[in-house]
C-alpha cells in the first residue's frame, strides 16, 4: 500500500459503482467502434460508387445487393444503416469532444482569469457569462449556426459559445475560493509570480470539477449537436451526424419506415444516457460533502 | 431602494441596446435577402427599387438607427416573405406557442411536484426509484427524438392521435385557442407531453430535495408530535414550503420553455412562433429574425430584472446601499 496512486485509488472507488463501469464500457465500446468504422462495416456509407437505389428504404433484416444482410435496414438512399450509424457516431463524438474541449479551455481560462484577476476584470467577465447563462443554450447556438453557416468550424464555434458559459461560472467558483486560501496569500507574499501560481497551484484545484462539468457538457454538446442537424442547421450533407440521419429518416416515419430514425436515435441515446452516467459518478466522487 | 431599482433598469435597457445591435450586425451579415425577395430574372431597375424600398442601400449604422427609431414606435419592419408586418406576424403565431408551453408548464408542476414529494417522503421505495430514473430520462435525452417516438407510437402505429397541426380552434375575442376544443386537445397533447418532459424532470428533482430536507426539519417533528397524518403534513406543510423554490423556477422556466418550443414545434408542425423562426432562418427573412431575437431578449431581460426586484423585496440583505 505505499505506492497506491491517488488514481487506483480513484479507479477502485469508481468500480465499486456497477452501473457506471457498465456505462464506461458502453461508452468505451461505442467509441472504439465509431474509431474502428472503416473496418467493420460492410460499406463506405457516404461512398456513392457503392451505393444502389435499389436497395433505398429496405427493413431491417434486407439482403441487399452488396450479398450481405443489412440488419438494421437501409436509408432512402440505400445505404445500409449499420454502417451509417457508425459514421455518424464518428462525426457526432468529434463534435462533442471538439465542442467540450475548446469550451473547457476557453471556459476556465476566463474563469480563472476572473477569479485571479478581481476587480473590474472580474466584474466585465462574471456579468457576461451570468447574463449568457440565463439565456437558453438551444436558441443562442440556433442563431449562431444561422448567422456563421454551416461547417463543422462554425458548429463547433455555435457550440463553444453556447457552452464555455457553464465552464466560467465553475472555474470562476473552485478558483475564487482557492485564492482566498492563506497558502495562495503566502505564495504572492514570496513572492512567487503570477503565472507560477495560477498554473502550479490554482490550476491543479480547478481542474477536479472542471473535468466533471466536462463530462456532462460533452454529451450536452453531442445532444446539441443532433438537435441542430435535424432542424437543419448543423452540418453540410456531406457529413452526415446521427442527427442528420435521423432527419433524414423522419418523413418517412409517417409511411411506418421507423428504422431509418429510430436506430440512430437509439445509438444516439445510449451514448448519452452512458456518457452522463459515467459524468454522476465521477461528480460523486469529486464531491467531498459526500466522502465518508 | 428607489435607487437600486432605477440602477437596474437602466442596466437593463443598456443589455437590450447592446443585445438589439449585436442581434442587427449579426443578423444583417448573413445572406443576401434581395435574392428572397425578388425573382432572379427581374430587370436591374426593378433590384435597385426593391433594394431602395427595403432601405438596404443606405449604410448598416443608418440601417440599425432606423431599426431602432422604429422599434420605438413598436414598427419592427415587414417580412420579406410574408409580406406583413413582423409584429402582426408573431403576434398571429404567438397564441398557439404560449398555449402549447402554458400547457406543457402546467402539466409539468401539476404531475412532477406530488410525485417528487413522494420521491423525496419515501425515498428508498421502488416507485420513487422509478420516478428518478425516469426524470433521469428526462434530462438526459433530447426532446426531438421523444418527440419522434411519440409520433410514431401514437399516431404511426396507435393511429390514435394526429401528427401534427393544430386541429380545430374556437375564437376568443379574436384570438384562436385548441385548448377549447376536443379535437384541439388531440393535436395538443402529444407536443405539450413532448415539451412537459424536461420541465416535468426539474419539478420532480426540486420537490424531491425540497421535501427530503423539510422531513428531517422540527416543522415536521412538531407537527408529528401533534399527532398529524403524514398526509396532512405533507400537504398542509410540506408543499407550502417547498412551492417557494417552485415558484421561482416555474416563472424562471417559462421564459426558457418558449426557446425550447422551436424544436417541439417544428417536430409536430405547430403553427407557433418556434416554428416561424426556424422558417424565417432557412428563407433569410431578416426582419422576422431580428424581431423574434429581439423580443427574446427583451423577454430574458424583463424576466432578471423581475426576479432581482423581486428578491431585493422579500430579502433585504440583497439591496445595496443598506449594508450596515
Amino acid at each position: 500500500m505505499t505506492s497506491a496512486s491517488p488514481f487506483a485509488g480513484a479507479w477502485r472507488e469508481f468500480c465499486e459503482n456497477r452501473t457506471a463501469v457498465l456505462a464506461l464500457a458502453v461508452v468505451v465500446l461505442i467509441v472504439l467502434a465509431a474509431v474502428l468504422a472503416p473496418w467493420i462495416t460492410p460499406q463506405n456509407p457516404y461512398d456513392i460508387g457503392t451505393l444502389s437505389l435499389m436497395d433505398a428504404r429496405r427493413p431491417p433484416g434486407y439482403v441487399g445487393s452488396g450479398g450481405y444482410v443489412h440488419w438494421l435496414g437501409t436509408d432512402a438512399q440505400g445505404r445500409d444503416l449499420y454502417s451509417a450509424i457508425l459514421y455518424g457516431l464518428r462525426i457526432s463524438i468529434q463534435m462533442g469532444l471538439a465542442a467540450g474541449l475548446v469550451s473547457l479551455v476557453i471556459g476556465g481560462t476566463l474563469g480563472i482569469v476572473a477569479a485571479y484577476a478581481g476587480g473590474r476584470i472580474e466584474t466585465a467577465i462574471m456579468r457576461v457569462v451570468d447574463l449568457q447563462l440565463s439565456f437558453p443554450a438551444i436558441l443562442l447556438a440556433l442563431v449562431l449556426v444561422a448567422l456563421l453557416g454551416q461547417g463543422k468550424t462554425q458548429l463547433t464555434a455555435a457550440l463553444v459559445a453556447a457552452q464555455y458559459a457553464y465552464f466560467a461560472r465553475t472555474a470562476y467558483g473552485a478558483a475564487s475560493a482557492e485564492r482566498r486560501k492563506d497558502y495562495v496569500e503566502a505564495a504572492l507574499a514570496i513572492p512567487l509570480s503570477g503565472r507560477r501560481i495560477v498554473f502550479r497551484h490554482i490550476l491543479p484545484n480547478v481542474m477536479p470539477p472542471l473535468i466533471v462539468v466536462a463530462t456532462v457538457q460533452i454529451a450536452n454538446a453531442i445532444s446539441l449537436e443532433a438537435t441542430l442537424s435535424f432542424l437543419g442547421l448543423g452540418l453540410p450533407v456531406t457529413e452526415p451526424s446521427l442527427g442528420m440521419l435521423i432527419s433524414n429518416g423522419f418523413q418517412y416515419m409517417m409511411s411506418g419506415r421507423y428504422w431509418i430514425s429510430i436506430y440512430p436515435g437509439v445509438a444516439l441515446i445510449v451514448l448519452i444516457v452512458a456518457i452522463n452516467l459515467v459524468g454522476d459518478q465521477v461528480r460523486d466522487q469529486f464531491n467531498p460533502r459526500l466522502k465518508r | 431602494m428607489l435607487g437600486f431599482i432605477i440602477q437596474r433598469l437602466l442596466q437593463a435597457l443598456l443589455v437590450m441596446l447592446a443585445m438589439s445591435a449585436l442581434v442587427f450586425v449579426g443578423v444583417y451579415a448573413i445572406g443576401n435577402p434581395i435574392d428572397v425577395i425578388i425573382s432572379p430574372d427581374a430587370t436591374q431597375d426593378i433590384r435597385a427599387q426593391a433594394i431602395a424600398r427595403y432601405g438596404l442601400d443606405k449604410p448598416l449604422w443608418e440601417q440599425y438607427f432606423i431599426f431602432i427609431g422604429n422599434l420605438l414606435r413598436g414598427d419592427l419592419g415587414r417580412s420579406f416573405v410574408f409580406g406583413m408586418p413582423v409584429v402582426q406576424l408573431i403576434m398571429s403565431r404567438l397564441p398557439a406557442t404560449l398555449e402549447l408551453t402554458l400547457v406543457a408548464v402546467i402539466g409539468a408542476t401539476l404531475i412532477g411536484v406530488p410525485l417528487g414529494i413522494y420521491a423525496g417522503y419515501r425515498p428508498e421505495s421502488p416507485a420513487a426509484k422509478a420516478i428518478m430514473t425516469a426524470s433521469i430520462l428526462g434530462f438526459s435525452v433530447p426532446t426531438f427524438w421523444i418527440g419522434l417516438l411519440l409520433i410514431l407510437t401514437f399516431a404511426v402505429w396507435g393511429g390514435m392521435l394526429p401528427a401534427g397541426g393544430r386541429g380545430d380552434t374556437v375564437s376568443v375575442f379574436g384570438v384562436e385557442w385548441s385548448v377549447l376544443t376536443l379535437n384541439g386537445w388531440k393535436h395538443l397533447l402529444l407536443p405539450a407531453f413532448n415539451l412537459a418532459l424536461f420541465k416535468f424532470a426539474m419539478m420532480v428533482r426540486l420537490s424531491r430535495a425540497g421535501t427530503r430536507e423539510l422531513m428531517l426539519t422540527d416543522t415536521v417533528k412538531f407537527a408529528r408530535a401533534a399527532g398529524l397524518s403524514d398526509a396532512t403534513i405533507l400537504r398542509r406543510h410540506v408543499l407550502k414550503l417547498i412551492s417557494i423554490p417552485i415558484v421561482t423556477v416555474f416563472g424562471l422556466e417559462f421564459g426558457s420553455t418558449l426557446a425550447f418550443a422551436v424544436v417541439t414545434e417544428t417536430i409536430f408542425s405547430w403553427p407557433g412562433v418556434g416554428k416561424l423562426i426556424i422558417d424565417s432562418i432557412n428563407s433569410l427573412d431578416r426582419p422576422v429574425m431580428v424581431a423574434y431575437l429581439v423580443l427574446v431578449a427583451a423577454l430574458f431581460v424583463t424576466i432578471n430584472v423581475a426576479v432581482d426586484l423581486v428578491y431585493a423585496l422579500l430579502d433585504p440583505r440583497l439591496r445595496p446601499g443598506e449594508r450596515s
